[in-house]
């Protein structure tokens, strides 16, 4: 065994991450999960001579440990995927940007449809210097009599974001769906190499642009750990509610988006005003609505005020009321529980196998939570409960979501009755060289995770980024199986993923 | 003739009460009570694309299914109204006008080729399997209290008295044709008018690929069938004095934005159901106007 074990954001130089055999490195990982670890980032690591090293972090939920370990496959080695489902998607993602051939992958396709990283070493020979064309490609198909086709997309009908759906279904009922995204595609985790430079804080805000404060915390988090900074504690408290602040606001909109999809107009059109009030909020503590410009390495852009205080809790509580006269609604509406109940059920071993994150994970009965299980900032200090149920359905998933709005009011009104004082910033200076940390953080979608590498220069080397959508794409796709085609929208909708969170 | 004409002129204002009730549920203002007005007036200039896929079919969709219905208003009386065309066996007409309406925009639906119009048609067929039925055994019943065969005597024998003799079996029938009115007119709890999931659409999947004049013709016979459906519904209800048209017209179109207002409603407080539960409701509106049906041979 020859795993390295560190803490949450814990700066560890480089170097000590182990780099092993591939034949060690598929053993201790697999032994890793089996030990009840989950993946949380698999990414190639670009070395010299134009080689790629393959780095694994795995977290241990009830230990709050995370494990690394690294290895040098030459240009193919034995794929994960056949023996750990919640690695598939993290090795076509490797084989898309460096060209290293997973052998044995079930369904190597790429992601995203770029050009590999490497010139000239691509995983499916293609060559010519323009981008493939998203989603020109073979998808799995079902034959037999009665079997028929379905697409979906990348043009919808309402104002989403671009993805290929492709059902294979018998009359209403879906067999399979294969969901192809990448049309949103623009180069971010590129981008961030050799920063951080201005721009990057810009870059990891927009990277999800509805969990802006999720995104921009992970990265804050994670640059403040390699330069050595104390955020001041005012601070961290801030931090939290405009991270909670963006869960309540999302959160509301998705209770208020699955009435819609059902067609229930009181829930539909109150959540959709009321998610509004919480961006206000959001946009009272910074200006911008998303919550664009608030956290900066070091601390947050902007302090608050006694009177601004007193606003946001008077607006918190009037909003609050009316969110729960909104969303009671609907468990006491029979119409509309017959909508949610038995549709589109993820079970509790599916959930762990894909490896999924957040209110999907946690209303399949999976305890897991970043600010219970690896806490930062001010949440290593005040806790929330995790807010699991059993079901694994649209209607667990909508009420994890209600649980988790109750939690969020409770734990901001603790935070503003007792904001510490002091500063909100403290200089961040540069990141220290050839270290490597994993940031974790709960973002309302789920664990969002980054791990920065910096080079000898102290400017990042490698920035991976895994969205929670990442994680949880998979997931919906299986939750449609065997499932009517027409509750493909209401499925979708209780997870509500991002496309361009996936696409990057 | 009034009927008729009042049919086409004011059909169109029921949409625009529905949304009203709807909006005013939903606490928005939305859109004028004219708006479908405004909407048809822009359709009507506008000038059409169609898919190289399509043929003749595609654009004779519309019209037909408008003809259909301006045809089934010849025969449809409005309470004691009289149509203006009345004959013995004049509800099988009116049942199958209202069915050849529904083929041609199914088949315009399949012309395009789209899997989603192809999707909607497939639906819309198979629950008009169950609505057609339920629709020609609830006339059949009102036909047998009234001992006629055409629309005309059979809703004209209509009188408060009358409610109080055969009640349960009217309000059997009301509570059927009220199913039906939703169902057919693509109402919640069976599709969602206001939807833009393409996957959950029945009726507005059908008529995607529709533009211009032709979608003005779609609108306008969607709102047509809503009267005429519910021509069907309020004439059950209690009316004014035979010997008064004008009165009774006046109080017909009362009922009809009465209806209007409670479908409003009704999509206010509920949701769709599952779309393998709709063959479900629609057997229920089948078997409450078949038991109208056996209460009028006792």
């Amino acid at each position: 065994m020859s795993i390295l074990a560190f803490r949450h954001l814990e700066k560890i130089p480089s170097d000590q991450i182990p780099a092993v055999s591939i034949d060690a490195f598929r053993r201790d990982v697999l032994g890793a999960i089996a030990e009840g670890c989950r993946l949380v980032a698999f990414y190639g690591m670009p070395r010299a001579n134009a080689a790629v090293r393959l780095v694994a972090v795995l977290a241990h939920d009830r230990s709050g440990e995370l494990r690394a370990v690294a290895a040098d496959p030459g240009e193919s080695y034995p794929a994960l995927a056949p023996d750990c489902p919640q690695a598939a998607g993290f090795e076509r993602e490797i084989a898309e940007q460096w060209g290293v051939q997973p052998r044995g992958h079930p369904w190597l396709k790429p992601l995203r449809f770029h050009r590999s990283y490497r010139p000239s070493r691509d995983a499916w020979g293609r060559t010519g210097p323009e981008s493939p064309p998203p989603s020109v490609l073979d998808f799995f198909r079902v034959e037999g009599e009665g079997i028929h086709e379905v697409a979906v997309g990348p043009v919808h009908a309402g104002i989403i974001e671009p993805g290929h759906f492709r059902f294979q279904c018998h009359g209403e009922q879906v067999l399979h769906l294969e969901i192809s995204l990448g049309y949103q595609h623009r180069g971010v985790e590129r981008a961030l190499v050799g920063g951080p430079h201005p721009r990057t804080i810009h870059h990891v805000e927009t990277l999800a642009g509805d969990t802006t404060i999720g995104h921009a915390l992970a990265y804050a988090q994670a640059v403040e750990s390699l330069a050595g900074c104390r955020v001041p504690a005012r601070a961290q408290a801030l931090r939290a509610v405009a991270l909670e602040l963006e869960r309540l606001a999302n959160h509301t909109g998705d209770l208020g988006a699955l009435a819609g999809d059902v067609g229930y107009l009181p829930t539909s059109s109150f959540c959709g005003r009321l998610r509004g009030d919480f961006l206000n909020m959001t946009a009272l503590l910074c200006g911008s609505r998303f919550g664009r410009g608030f956290v900066r390495p070091g601390g947050v852009a902007f302090d608050v005020d006694a009177a601004l205080l007193a606003d946001l809790r008077g607006r918190l509580e009037a909003t609050f009321r009316d969110v729960g006269g909104a969303v009671n609604l609907l468990w006491d509406t029979p119409s509309v529980m017959a909508r949610f109940e038995n549709t589109g059920a993820v079970s509790p071993e599916t959930a762990a196998a894909l490896g999924l994150v957040g209110p999907a994970a946690r209303a399949s009965g999976r305890e897991i939570d970043v600010r219970r299980d690896f806490p930062s900032g001010i949440y290593r200090f005040a806790q929330l409960p995790v807010s699991a149920v059993a079901g694994g359905d649209v209607f667990a998933r909508a009420y994890v979501r209600w649980l988790e709005i109750q939690r969020s009011v409770e734990f901001i009104r603790g935070q503003t009755a007792s904001l510490p004082g002091g500063a909100v910033r403290a200089p961040c200076g540069p990141p220290a060289p050839d270290a490597t940390v994993v940031s974790l953080q709960e973002g309302w979608r789920g664990e969002i995770a980054h791990v920065a590498t910096t080079g000898a220069d102290g400017r990042f080397a490698r920035y991976k980024v895994v969205d929670p959508s990442f994680r949880n794409w998979p997931g919906l796709a299986l939750a449609l199986r065997n499932q009517e085609i027409s509750d493909f929208p209401l499925c979708n909708k209780s997870f509500n993923l991002s496309y361009c969170g996936h696409d990057l | 003739m009034l009927h008729p004409v009042l049919a086409v002129l004011v059909a169109p204002l029921l949409p625009g009460v529905i949304n009203r009730t709807k909006a005013y549920f939903a606490g928005r203002q939305g859109p004028p009570l004219l708006q479908a007005y405004c909407d048809l007036a822009k359709l009507f200039r506008k000038g059409a694309t169609y898919s190289r896929t399509t043929t003749w079919i595609f654009r004779a969709g519309p019209i037909v299914n408008f003809a259909c219905l301006l045809a089934a208003l010849a025969v449809l009386p409005l309470g004691r109204v009289a149509a203006p065309l009345p004959f013995a066996g004049d509800w099988i007409l009116l049942a199958y006008l209202l069915g050849l309406g529904r083929f041609c925009t199914v088949i315009a639906a399949l012309d395009t080729g789209s899997s989603f119009e192809g999707m909607g048609a497939s639906r819309e067929v198979q629950f008009a399997a169950f609505a057609e039925p339920a629709l020609l055994v609830g006339l059949a019943a009102l036909a047998r209290r009234a001992q006629e065969l055409s629309l005309t005597p059979m809703y004209a024998g209509l009188s408060g008295a009358e409610w109080a003799q055969a009640m349960p079996m009217l309000a059997m029938v009301a509570t059927g044709f009220f199913v039906l009115y939703l169902a057919e007119n693509c109402r919640i709890p069976v599709d969602d008018p206001n939807t833009h999931l393409e996957l959950t659409m029945i009726h507005e999947a059908m008529v995607l690929d529709h533009g211009s004049v032709d979608f003005g013709f779609v609108q306008w016979g969607a709102a047509l069938k809503l009267w005429v459906l519910g021509a069907l519904l309020v004439g059950l209800f209690p009316s004014a004095p035979a010997d008064r048209p004008l009165a009774n017209l006046a109080v017909g179109l009362g009922w009809m934005l009465a209806l209007a207002v409670a479908t409003g409603v009704a999509e206010s407080s509920m949701a769709r159901i599952r779309l393998l539960r709709v063959p479900q409701l629609l057997v229920g509106a089948g078997v409450l106007c078949a038991l109208g049906l056996l209460l009028g041979f006792r």
